[in-house]
């Protein structure tokens, strides 16, 4: 596929590994944020093409890996209700709560749906005007305007039966929360292409003089981490910590205006708690006052969602570039896709999915 | 879950901003997605696409642009170019 497989190229692939190991002469740890990210580097082979001493950590950005527990209980509770039919991205669908995912509230008769987008599950509740459709809108940024523009169409169609369960995240709060950690290891970041596409790049020069941390927009494509890591390694062997753009076919500094102004109307910053890392202040959307009526929150009366205890699962640690995966010691053992513990080991964009998939083998040596 | 796939717009219908759609192209598979945040997308430009939306244009002039520099990173053998200037934000 054009725009894909050139980006894929073994032979640039090779010359930019080289280009790092000559451009290195110091160990340096670099974030990349995006779980996609996190997945291609792993499936590839890229952080094997390093040298040594430059390490890539896995950020973040996995939305569902960051979902709080106790919002996938709020879900769980809204599909067992009679009526009630909950709308969700594939995803979601298995990732442990603190009593049983949807996947299992579907076999026991709840009324869950998996939709490829948030407009499905809005063409749904209008074909079925007898069922109450709820959508668990997650995301970061990228699905922003997707949710956003669902919760315009409901209002323009006037739907009644239509609401949202948003927990929206944003990514610059996060990589300062990261940053600003005691024990953070993070010297620089890949920032997640795609939601610069929407937002642009504004938010990241404040972060990169503050911290003192270059921030190098990046693709997905193996070529394109790559070139976002020589960037980035360039710039801290320089002593410079600015933004560059490493994914212009995609990302211009002012984002996507028209997806900007789509969001501004239907969200508003609020705070949010993230699965693994805790409450950061203004780190997600919600839905504005004028949207009220299609918060399943207010429209079912659900109180605010009790706190899930953190059990076994290490993912903060995993999430702040702390540990790898093969770290935690239920790694592949009591954790594994099949039966989760965690929510990095369901996502197809997890941290621990992407090594248990990739790198099970070597999973003696790394843990060493 | 923020993967976005490029594909070739086909054709576009609807004169609603918010309505406005469009059959993509990815090798072959056709999909109806929404243009709503893409005016500007004309039929033969590769679009991004994300959970039924398009989100952005792709741009090809930047893209051979990337590969230039790129190709001629392994011409240039020890002679490292300075990566492009341009793109860096405020
Ligand atoms: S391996 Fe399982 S338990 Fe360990 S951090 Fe990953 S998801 Fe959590």
């Amino acid at each position: 596929m054009k725009f894909v497989d050139e980006y894929r190229d073994a032979a640039i692939v090779r010359r930019l590994s080289e280009a790092i190991a000559r451009a290195a002469t110091r160990p340096w740890t670099v974030m990349e944020i995006c779980g996609g990210q996190t997945h291609a580097i792993v499936k590839y082979g890229l952080d094997e093409l390093l040298p040594p001493g430059v390490t890539l950590v896995h950020g973040p950005g996995c939305p569902v890996c960051v979902t709080p527990a106790e919002m996938i209980d709020q879900a769980v509770g809204l599909a067992l209700r009679p009526g009630v039919t909950l709308c969700s991205f594939g995803d979601m669908l298995r990732v442990p709560g603190s009593g049983i995912d949807l996947l299992t509230a579907k076999a026991r008769g709840g009324g869950v749906r998996m939709v490829y987008s948030p407009l499905d599950a809005v063409e749904f509740a209008r074909a079925h005007p007898s069922q109450q459709v709820v959508f668990f809108a997650v995301g970061f940024e990228t699905t922003a305007p997707a949710n956003a523009m669902a919760a315009l169409r409901a209002e323009r169609m006037g739907l009644a039966n239509f609401s949202m369960v948003v927990s929206h995240v944003l990514v610059p709060p996060a990589m300062r929360a990261i940053l600003g950690a005691p024990g953070n290891l993070v010297q620089g970041f890949l920032a997640a292409g795609h939601v610069c596409a929407v937002m642009g790049t504004g938010e990241y020069g404040p972060i990169a003089r503050e911290f003192r941390a270059p921030v190098v927009v990046t693709g997905f494509e193996p070529v394109d981490i790559l070139e976002g890591l020589l960037r980035c390694i360039r710039q801290l062997e320089a002593g410079r910590a600015e933004v560059e753009n490493a994914y212009a076919r995609v990302v211009r500094a002012e984002g996507n205006l028209p997806a900007r102004a789509i969001v501004g109307q239907v969200f508003e910053v609020v705070d949010r708690n993230w699965r693994g890392l805790g409450v950061i202040a203004s780190s997600g959307w919600g839905l504005k006052g004028r949207f009220a009526a299609f918060d399943a929150v207010k429209r079912f009366g659900l109180g605010a969602p009790a706190a899930a205890a953190a059990g076994e699962c290490v993912s903060g640690e995993i999430l702040r570039g702390l540990k790898k995966p093969p770290q935690c010691p239920a790694f592949g053992t009591r954790c594994t896709p099949e039966h989760p513990i965690g929510a990095p080991m369901v996502s197809s964009e997890g941290a621990c999915a992407a090594y248990h998939r990739y790198r099970l083998r070597s999973r003696s040596e790394s843990a060493a | 879950m923020c993967l976005a796939v490029p594909g070739k717009l086909l054709d576009a219908q609807g004169d609603d901003p918010l309505e406005r759609s469009g059959r993509v192209s990815f090798g072959g598979v056709i999909k109806v997605v929404s243009l709503a945040c893409t005016p500007e997308a004309q039929p033969g430009d590769y679009v991004l696409v994300h959970v039924g939306v398009a989100i952005a244009v792709v741009d090809a002039a930047e893209a051979e642009e990337t590969f230039r520099y790129l190709r001629a990173m392994g011409e240039l053998e020890g002679l490292e170019p300075e990566p492009p200037p341009a793109a860096a934000a405020p």
